[in-house]
């Protein structure tokens, strides 16, 4: 491995906090607005559908498609920048 | 052309394609047997996984649960498609780095144990034949609604199919034959999911059309729930599961979903770590094409169903009025009409009065009769129904052969086997599953519906948290691990077991958690034990954590052989 063993400490940090600022969107977009808090937002119209009730049938996964693409480039970027793509 | 003229030459076509690409693509090495040689491009690994993972369930029965269950069926849609951030962002990356065959190889080579290994290859072909007796028979029953073969003769056609080209071509000749399923059954679902938007609301995407205004004024959810609540149902928009099930059940699916062997394998098939990335992306687009259709198809569908059989004033329609579909669907038993009050008129609602007992598939298979669409829209319908449950059944079929030729043969029980002998055993796991499965289409157990909360469960609470913590513990070590999933195991099966098939009921349910949400608890478990069990005992040894150093890195997955 060409990796010193800081920039492979720093490398997973930054990747580590990629992750977790995904994942939170992706809680709260699904557990958040299709489940927890999903009566709350049916008061709110949004096209036709009660707001909570596209959250959880169509919104929900619109949001993870667009979730795993920005981590793809994300990603993409920061093995660049420490020089670990392939 | 007749219609099952039509029927013969869409299901024939397709076969004769899939069996051109087993040809090409037979395989030579375990390698190409077991990963497709790892050279797959990222988009058509996307495909051969959404198509891998899209079952009969899914193109026949998921719009019918959303249209008969409503609200409460998001659990499935967000939790069938949630798992694939997880997927993406926890594992697919990593385990392409590790670079080895199948899910009990990571298991063991990272646990350094054989009672790991065995651990997860026996999840791995649990989760496995749970999955696809229900596929072998979705085939045989497609064959025998629209071509009026007997069932079993079905089973037998589409068993003899998968046997082609998954003990040819392996991994190699699914991953293709996968790309061309996906084709056929994304077709055979939008085409009659756009025609039936365009009629019934005038806007082109189902995706949209669930929220158009219809002639009457009102979108089509308000005059769902208006329908609904005068018929006795539940309103359309509204749920009757309690929040905390609700939780637990997405979670079990999204994690489960993460943890299935058969889809974490296709991401062994790509050539660098970013491919794997790109490909769980590249899976979901093409799933949720279908995924987020599915809502809309339910919905319509519904008003469709309910009008049709109803009239427009909703109290009941002349059996002679209605169009010729119903006759066509009651001869097979989807629908059945029983005249109680003898005025002549068929009668649906969710009281006493009615008359109409409907199977969920119809709103899937009937769909394009229901909306007047041509005949070759039928048809192809009927090969994409195909198309998703033998797509399906190839990926389980090939996990199972390779973790009995590859962990449990060559890895645990004979570490001399030759590659060539390695790939006969494979070649031959994969006659007898194949068998099995055929066993399982022929004779079904009466519980498919319900194992498939144990194929989940099994997989959030055992597979999904072991190699979660693989990756991101540097500190986890054997007995930690082999603690854990064994808790998670044991307590998911019990509680499944207990409620689904010894006459637990509902009231019983710990803190109100159904079966399908109980995989949750056996991961939380899972963690708990594993961290306070490897927290007792001595940390891996350092080649270990230099393995778990090494797949945090991309660089080096290893070089790709072409195709």
């Amino acid at each position: 491995m060409s990796l010193s063993n800081e920039n492979a400490q720093a490398y997973w940090s930054e990747n580590l906090r990629i992750i977790t600022t995904y994942l939170t969107i992706w809680f709260v977009v699904s557990y958040g607005c299709g489940v927890l808090f999903v009566d709350a937002l049916d008061q709110i119209q949004f096209f036709g559908f009660p707001l909570g009730f596209w959250f959880a049938q169509q919104g929900s996964i619109f949001v993870f498609v667009g979730l795993i693409w920005a981590y793809v480039f994300s990603m993409n970027k920061l093995d660049e920048k420490y020089d670990v793509h392939e | 052309m007749s219609l099952d003229a039509l029927t013969f030459l869409f299901v024939g076509g397709s076969f004769a394609l899939y069996i051109g690409i087993a040809i090409w693509a037979r395989a030579g090495s375990t390698k190409e047997f077991y990963v497709a040689g790892g050279g797959v491009p990222p988009i058509a690994n996307g495909m051969a996984t959404a198509a891998d993972w899209m079952s009969a369930a899914s193109f026949i029965s998921l719009a019918g649960i959303v249209s008969f269950v409503g609200r409460d069926a998001s659990a499935y849609l967000m939790g069938w498609t949630g798992g694939y951030v997880l997927l993406a962002m926890l594992l697919a990356p990593y385990l392409r780095k590790f670079g080895k065959f199948t899910v009990p190889d990571f298991i063991g080579d990272r646990y350094y144990s054989n009672t790991a290994r065995t651990i997860a290859v026996v999840c791995t072909i649990i989760i496995s034949f749970t999955y696809v007796a229900g596929q072998m028979r979705g085939v045989g029953i497609v064959f025998s609604r629209y071509l009026h073969v007997d069932i079993n003769t079905g089973v037998i056609i589409g068993m003899t199919i998968v046997f082609f080209y998954a003990v040819l071509g392996g991994m190699k000749g699914i991953t293709y034959t996968q790309v061309a399923q996906y084709c056929v059954l994304i077709l055979a679902f939008m085409v009659p999911a756009i025609f039936l938007s365009l009629q019934v609301t005038g806007h082109l995407l189902p995706q949209t059309a669930l929220g158009a205004t219809l002639d009457n004024g009102q979108s089509v959810l308000a005059t769902l729930d208006k329908l609904s609540v005068e018929l006795g149902f539940a309103q359309y928009t509204a749920g009757s599961k309690t929040t905390i099930d609700l939780f637990f059940m997405t979670a079990a699916l999204m994690a489960g979903t993460a943890g299935l062997p058969h889809v974490i394998v296709r991401f062994f098939t790509v050539p660098r770590v970013k491919d794997a990335r790109a490909s769980a992306g590249w899976a979901l687009i093409f799933i949720a094409i279908l995924y987020t259709s599915v809502p809309g198809v339910a919905g319509f569908g519904r008003v469709n169903l309910i009008q049709t059989v109803n009239g427009v004033e909703n109290t009941g329609r002349e059996y002679s009025e209605i169009p010729a579909w119903f006759e066509r669907w009651e001869s097979t038993g989807l629908i059945k009409w029983e005249d109680k009050n003898s005025d002549g008129k068929v009668f649906y609602s969710k009281t006493e009065e009615n008359e109409l007992t409907v199977n969920r598939d119809i709103m899937v298979l009937a769909n394009p009769e229901i909306a007047q669409l041509p005949n070759w829209v039928i048809a192809l319908v009927a090969a994409g129904a195909v198309a998703a449950a033998l797509s399906t059944a190839a990926g389980l079929l090939l996990v199972i052969s390779t973790s009995i030729s590859h962990d449990l043969m060559k890895k645990t029980i004979n570490p001399n086997l030759s590659e060539k002998q390695e790939l006969l055993y494979a070649r031959g796991a994969a006659v007898v599953a194949i068998l099995v499965a055929g066993y399982f289409g022929v004779n079904p157990p009466g519980f498919v519906a319900q194992v498939v909360a144990l194929a989940f469960g099994l997989a959030a609470s055992s597979v999904f948290p072991a190699i979660l913590m693989g990756i991101f513990s540097k500190r986890m070590n054997t007995a930690g691990a082999v603690s854990g999933m064994i808790t998670g195991l044991v307590v998911t099966v019990a509680y499944i077991v207990y409620f689904k098939f010894m006459g637990g009921t509902s009231d019983q349910w710990f803190l109100g958690i159904s079966p399908e949400g109980f995989g949750t608890v056996g991961m939380i478990l899972n963690f708990v034990v594993a961290k306070v069990v490897s927290s007792m005992t001595a940390e891996p040894p350092t080649e270990i954590q230099q393995i778990v150093e090494d797949i945090r890195i991309p660089r080096g997955a290893g070089a790709a052989s072409s195709h």
